[in-house]
């Protein structure tokens, strides 16, 4: 399934009932130098856009919310050692959690690759 | 993704029309990011500030800080000048050999901060060419230039007038590197020790030239009229050492340094002595006093002030921005963050911020209140980063 993105910047990919979420190259770039990411723990319940995770810059706290609801399946642990990741990889490498999908029906309502490129055009 | 706390402060509204200084395009041109500062449409980065931070504390990192408010201060001689703005400030004016410079506040009637300051006595003659020796020169923040000239000029004695300097651009050249570059630019700069000031020529543009900064490190600060700025900004930024440094690394740099930001780490709420300034006090003052709020200060130098500015390390990577609460190792309330982020030369997160006086002292442990977690951390001497000013020989 091709990639989606959210208004909030966040990207998802979805391979059966777990999803790869991370925040967006426009994003990194707005934010400037990633030092730090508050990743959810494995198990926790998020919702669809609720907080799932905090990023921050060496200026800015931004919060990361969730694309979908579900449980936290897995919590990208590079990015505790290597928060630049999110700057150099932010749609590879600095990933920030899995999810595993209580609702597909979530995902009707997210951005592809065309869409997300007209929006942040027009910002 | 969504900001939780603004990038940089500011004072703008959507009905104030943003000012610029006369690099605005010089900014544009070398990629920066503009972003509204105290009315002011500045540069926040160019490159990244990480790069510009280590870059500054590396080499050498030119600012343009034009936005702050030049002014110049003239009575008919030196004792009835610095009488008239000693009213004002806590600092010794009277005592400021000529050449000379130095920090203070202008504070209110119980010992808040209005503003901080510097303050630079000319040699005599050096503005006027007359010989005159009654002159002394003021920078003041950019948020609040407008409140301090109406206040200054409203206390100012018969025969003193204050004259702000609307034509006149400021420029910082910081960092170990930054004697060197001037001194290649043919300024003879280099044997001036820290906050001292004259007149100097740098790429054959006169500028007035002082030997201080907001960083930490060696540096200078290059007051230029305005229609010479874009020609000795040029100048400058071709130097191989050189780089241009937007506000969001000025900020990271002087947190590093322990420096005070004006509407965050002090204000009308603190005192010199609560944000830990009283060595801006000089004796004489501190005895004689005859400025605003002298029963507060005298009373806080003499017993200790209720509260101090601290240096915090959160442990971890986390950082507590302004505003986090404070508490102590029992988890009671002992007061707020008002500066906090991450130092990339310290590498890792550091604030400062007001704690009750009985938590003040260095290896104390505290916790900060982050998104509903108590951080744990611990009440560090400031600067963060070793102070590297050129002292003299």
């Amino acid at each position: 399934m091709a990639r989606l993105y959210t208004k909030d910047h966040e990207w998802i990919d979805v391979a059966g009932k777990v999803a790869t979420v991370g925040i967006t190259d426009y994003a990194q770039a707005q934010l400037g130098d990633v030092v730090f990411v508050d990743l959810p723990d494995p198990g926790r319940a998020v919702t669809k856009g609720g907080d799932a995770a905090v990023v921050e810059s060496v200026k800015v706290a931004s919060d990361v919310f969730s694309p979908v609801t579900g449980t936290i399946a897995e919590a990208n642990q590079a990015l505790a050692d290597t928060p630049a990741l999110v700057n150099e990889a932010p749609e590879g490498d600095g990933w920030f959690f899995k999810v595993e999908i209580a609702d597909e029906a979530d995902l009707g309502d997210l951005m592809d690759a065309d869409a997300y490129a007209a929006y942040t055009a027009s910002l | 993704m969504t900001s939780s706390a603004a990038p940089l402060p500011t004072v703008t509204t959507s009905e104030t029309p943003l000012l610029t200084t006369p690099l605005a395009a010089a900014h544009r041109a070398l990629g920066a990011k503009m972003v509204p500062f105290a009315g002011y449409l500045m540069p926040v980065q160019y490159e990244g500030i990480l790069a510009e931070h280590l870059h500054t504390r590396a080499g050498a990192g030119l600012f343009d800080v034009s936005h702050m408010g030049q002014a110049i201060l003239a009575g008919p001689d030196h004792a009835t000048t610095a009488a008239a703005l000693e009213a004002l400030v806590p600092a010794d004016i009277l005592g400021l050999k000529p050449g000379a410079q130095r920090y203070t506040q202008l504070l209110d009637a119980h010992g808040g901060i209005l503003d901080d300051l510097m303050v630079h006595r000319p040699h005599a003659g050096e503005e006027t060419g007359d010989g005159q020796d009654g002159t002394l020169m003021l920078v003041v923040n950019a948020a609040t230039k407008a409140a301090d000239m109406a206040h200054i000029e409203n206390h100012l004695p018969a025969g003193v007038t204050l004259v702000p300097v609307k034509d006149r651009a400021l420029l910082a050249l910081q960092g170990p590197k930054a004697v060197d570059v001037l001194a290649r630019l043919g300024a003879d700069v280099a044997a001036w020790p820290f906050m001292t000031a004259g007149p100097a020529t740098v790429a054959g543009i006169a500028v007035h030239a002082s030997r201080s900064g907001y960083t930490g490190e060696d540096g200078f600060e290059l007051s230029v009229a305005d229609d010479r700025v874009a020609d000795l900004w040029a100048a400058l930024v071709a130097d191989p050492d050189v780089k241009p440094i937007g506000l969001g690394a000025r900020d990271s740099l002087r947190l590093e340094a322990g420096l005070c930001l004006y509407g965050h780490d002090i204000d009308t709420t603190t005192t010199p002595v609560e944000a830990g300034l009283t060595w801006s006090i000089q004796k004489r003052r501190r005895q004689e006093g005859g400025f605003p709020g002298f029963h507060v200060i005298a009373e806080q130098i003499a017993n200790g002030a209720p509260r101090r500015r601290v240096g915090i390390r959160p442990e971890g990577r986390a950082p507590a921005r302004e505003g986090a609460e404070i508490l102590s190792e029992d988890g009671l309330p002992i007061g707020t963050v008002t500066s906090g982020g991450f130092g990339p030369t310290v590498n890792g997160p550091v604030a400062m911020g007001y704690v009750a006086a009985a938590h003040a002292a260095p290896g104390t442990r505290i916790g900060l209140l982050v998104r509903g977690k108590v951080l744990p951390a611990e009440v560090v001497p400031l600067p963060f980063v070793p102070a590297r000013f050129y002292r003299g020989t």
